[in-house]
Formats: structure tokens, C-alpha cells, sequence
């Protein structure tokens, strides 16, 4: 059984075993619009909770992707780095940005579950 | 301090505007289907811009009138013919662009289409330059309705008919259900269009009139894309109080038989600078890849040397990748000199480029 959390800088992650594959909600892409550049963090790398990994750019500006766990990066999606409006058509299934081999599977429980993260997004727009 | 509303804000409600303070006014960014998609459907068809923050300064006067303002505008305003438009600045003393601005000729005077951020303080300088002599309205009882685009003649014709005779950079006075609206072929796209002058209380009628014959509604953000795109300046980016219409490498709008004559405001740094040449100068410039170097970028030469800055940039969608304006020193201005760009503490090549990044398409008369 796979389980989607999320974090309040409005990425999903979706754990399988200690797979876990990142991205970020339809509410981020509806607030950033068009995204026009992707940038992934490298194979390989190590990153920290809460750290950045990750660049979108829609038309406006710029901003940065953080992963919600630790872990090394096993797998990125290149084809949201070739064409970035992917994202926009299907931010949280297809268009996933990177998968990490995750550390600490309690940092998963810090994090908001669907019926959360759709209350903290509506009231963090409001 | 509350922000000012155009005529149009209703309808830019009902259209699902994303709004962003700007100049003192709510404006639309963007509409529910995106800043790229409404720049394309610019592009390839027509798309309706609300400019009414933009100032609509009349000023009113006959000989004596040219006199004055040639003694503030780098133009032959003596043989700008009626209904006849020119692209200027207003200049400090030592050349330094206050405002870029579209000036007409209309039959009792002129008609200046100023910033809105500027408009304000255009008007003080201008009535003090002027010695109060002119009546100069700063009217906000009408709007400034922008319509660009391909299919912006057919649409416009259907409702004001005549506007399809008009060439780029001329205007003309139409009626329109008993209104007195002036119209000008111009715009700031890189597209064939027109802006339209009208009452406050006519404007949202009007709007919706051209909606209902397929031109779309389009925020700040796509129009920001589209101008760029086509080369043109911005001001507060491209343009400031520290820039010359030389740097900015704008000197095609400086009347050549005002050079030559001198006698403008800042005509002795003008001069200067086009014998001796700038030390910096605008350019184009076309990053490599994806990558998106936004304003205050930092320009590096081939041996590391800091030589320049972004001042705006974006993704260009009909270019279907990154383009950017900025100011580099002038012995790397040429067209495809090697340079980098420093974005997120990694230099990534980009190359000068020739403007437009986008080919206009205006429609030129006969003269």
C-alpha cells in the first residue's frame, strides 16, 4: 500500500518500500501558472528535509522546490525538464520530479495527509 | 493609500482576473487560461488589452505650442502631420528618460500617452517646462482600450467602421453610438492593432462588444512576454532616470534635424553621445537552453569580467524558449558576442542578439 502525504510548501510524495517519488500539488501549478523551466536536483545527490531540490519558473519568477524527506536521489523525470507545461497538465501523477531512496521513513509523519493539505491550501489562499 | 479601479475592473471580475497592484491601480495579470495561452492567442488572433491606467495627457495650443514642446522632445513636431504619432521621451537636463511616451498631433494640439507610474510627475514637469501657458487635462474620465493581433482589424472594423484605413502610428477621431473615441493603429505587442480612447462610462459596453466578436481579454503578464518578445522597452526595466535614449539604444526616435540643431532638453549629452559613444548600451540577449535569466542578472564576458545586467527576462512563448534585454559595456555589444549569465550562483552561456526576438507585423501606408 502506497500513502500520499504533503508538505506545506506544497509538495506530494508518494512512499513505496523506501521509494519515494516527489512533486508538487495542482494548487502550487494553479498559484505559479505556466511553467516554462524545470530544474531537477542531480542523480546521485544527497538531499535534507526541507532543503531546496529543485527550480520552477513560470512566466512571472522563479521559485524553489524543496523536498519534504531525506534521502538520495535515485530518478528524475526528464521529461518535465524537456517540456515543463507537463506539469501543469498533470502535476501530481505524470509530471513527478525526482524519487528518492529515503532515510527515515518517521520524517513521513510530519506531514499533512489529502483532507489536511486541502483545508491548509484553501486557507493559505484565502 | 486604496488603489485605483479602471472602468473595466467589472468585466475583468467576471473574467476571472487574477489582479496585482500596479501603478496605484488593481490590474489583471492573467485570466483563468494563462499567461502563454493568451499571449498565443495574441499572437494568432486578437487580444484586448485595458490600458486606461496609462495617462491620456491633451494638451492644448497651436504654433506656439510646437515651439515649446520642441524645446522639450528630440522631434520635427513642425512637420508631424494631424493625427500623426511619434515615440519620445521626457528628459531631465543631462538626459536621463523621466518617460517614454507615444506623442500625437490632434487638431487643437496633442495628445501624449504617458506610464502610468510616470504620469503624475510627467504632468508637474511638463506644466512647469511649459510655464503654465497650455491647458493640459490629465483625463481620467476616459479609458485606453488596446486591441493587438492579426485579427484585431476585422474585429475592430465590425464595430467602428474606418479603423481599417488607418496606418501604424496614425489616428483619427470616430464616432460610435453618438461618442466622440479616438483610435490610433499602435500598440506594444510586436502585432498589427490599434488603441482606442473612449469615455469612462463606454468603455465596459465597448469591451464586451469586441469580446462578443472573438477578441480575448489580456492581463499584464502576457502583455510583459509580448513585449518583450518584440524589443520594446519598458519602463522602470529597460529605462530609467540613469538611462539615455542613446544607451537604451533608442536613437532612431531622435529627429535627425533636431541633432544637428541642438536646443532640447539634454540635446548637449545627446550629441555627446552619439559623436562619442556610450560607455553602456541595450542589447538582446539569448540565453542557451531553458535557462531564464530574470532582471538583475549579472552579465560576465569569456575571461569572467563583470561587464553588464539583465533588465528583463523571460520565457518567450512564440520564440518557444528564454529571451532577455539588458545593458552590457559597449565592446561586447555586438551581435553574437559570447557571454554568461549568472543565475542561481552558476553561469550559464547565452549570446548578444539582434532585436526583435519576435518579427512585427505592422501594417505600413504609402506616404
Amino acid at each position: 500500500m502506497s500513502e500520499v502525504k504533503y508538505s506545506k510548501e506544497h509538495e506530494w510524495i508518494k512512499l513505496e518500500g523506501d521509494i519515494a517519488t516527489i512533486g508538487i500539488t495542482k494548487h502550487a501549478t494553479e498559484m505559479l501558472g505556466d511553467i516554462v523551466f524545470t530544474e531537477l536536483p542531480e542523480k546521485g545527490s544527497n538531499v535534507d528535509k526541507d532543503g531546496t531540490a529543485g527550480v520552477v519558473e513560470s512566466t512571472k519568477a522563479a521559485s524553489d522546490v524543496y523536498t519534504p524527506v531525506s534521502g538520495e536521489v535515485v530518478d528524475l523525470n526528464q521529461s518535465i525538464v524537456d517540456d515543463p507545461s507537463k506539469i501543469n497538465q498533470d502535476p501530481e501523477n505524470s509530471a513527478w520530479f525526482f524519487k528518492l531512496k529515503i532515510k527515515d521513513k518517521s520524517e513521513m509523519d510530519t506531514l499533512m495527509n489529502k483532507d489536511e493539505y486541502d483545508k491548509f491550501a484553501k486557507e493559505s489562499s484565502a | 493609500m486604496d488603489t485605483k479601479k479602471t472602468s473595466l475592473y467589472q468585466l475583468h471580475q467576471d473574467s476571472k482576473a487574477k489582479f496585482v497592484e500596479f501603478a496605484g491601480y488593481q490590474m489583471p495579470i492573467q485570466y483563468s487560461e494563462g499567461i502563454v495561452e493568451e499571449h498565443r492567442f495574441t499572437r494568432n488572433h486578437s487580444g484586448i488589452f485595458d490600458v486606461s491606467h496609462m495617462g491620456q495627457l491633451f494638451i492644448y495650443g497651436q504654433e506656439d505650442l510646437v515651439d515649446d514642446l520642441e524645446r522639450i522632445f528630440p522631434l520635427d513636431l513642425k512637420n508631424l502631420k494631424l493625427n500623426h504619432s511619434k515615440y519620445s521621451f521626457l528628459m531631465s537636463d543631462n538626459a536621463g528618460i523621466y518617460d517614454d511616451l507615444i506623442i500625437t498631433k490632434i487638431k487643437d494640439g496633442f495628445l501624449i500617452i504617458l506610464n502610468a507610474a510616470c504620469k503624475e510627475n510627467d504632468f508637474k514637469i511638463l506644466k512647469v517646462l511649459l510655464n503654465d501657458k497650455y491647458k493640459m487635462v490629465l483625463d481620467e474620465e476616459r479609458s485606453l482600450i488596446a486591441i493587438q493581433g492579426p485579427k484585431s482589424v476585422q474585429i475592430l472594423k465590425s464595430v467602428i467602421e474606418g479603423v481599417e484605413n488607418l496606418n501604424f502610428m496614425s489616428g483619427n477621431w470616430f464616432t460610435l453610438d453618438d461618442q466622440n473615441i479616438y483610435v490610433t493603429r499602435s500598440g506594444y505587442t510586436g502585432e498589427d492593432g490599434f488603441e482606442v480612447s473612449l469615455t469612462n462610462e463606454f468603455a465596459d459596453g465597448f469591451t464586451r462588444r469586441l469580446i462578443d466578436k472573438g477578441a480575448k481579454l489580456i492581463g499584464l503578464g502576457a502583455r510583459d512576454t509580448l513585449r518583450l518578445e518584440a524589443g520594446l522597452c519598458l519602463y522602470g526595466h529597460e529605462l530609467s532616470k540613469d538611462k539615455t535614449p542613446v544607451e537604451a539604444n533608442l536613437k532612431w526616435a531622435i529627429s535627425k534635424d533636431r541633432i544637428s540643431k541642438g536646443n532640447f532638453i539634454g540635446s548637449d549629452i545627446i550629441t555627446k553621445q552619439l559623436n562619442n559613444g556610450v560607455s553602456k548600451i541595450r542589447v538582446g540577449i539569448k540565453p542557451e537552453g531553458r535557462i531564464i535569466a530574470r532582471e538583475k542578472t549579472k552579465i560576465y564576458n569569456e575571461t569572467d569580467l563583470e561587464i553588464g545586467e539583465i533588465t528583463s527576462g523571460t520565457f518567450g512563448p512564440s520564440v518557444n524558449g528564454p529571451v532577455a534585454m539588458g545593458y552590457v559595456e559597449n565592446e561586447f555589444s555586438k551581435k553574437n558576442t559570447k557571454i554568461f549569465l549568472e543565475v542561481r550562483g552558476k553561469k550559464h552561456p547565452a549570446t548578444i542578439c539582434s532585436l526583435p526576438f519576435y518579427k512585427k507585423s505592422y501594417v505600413k501606408g504609402v506616404i
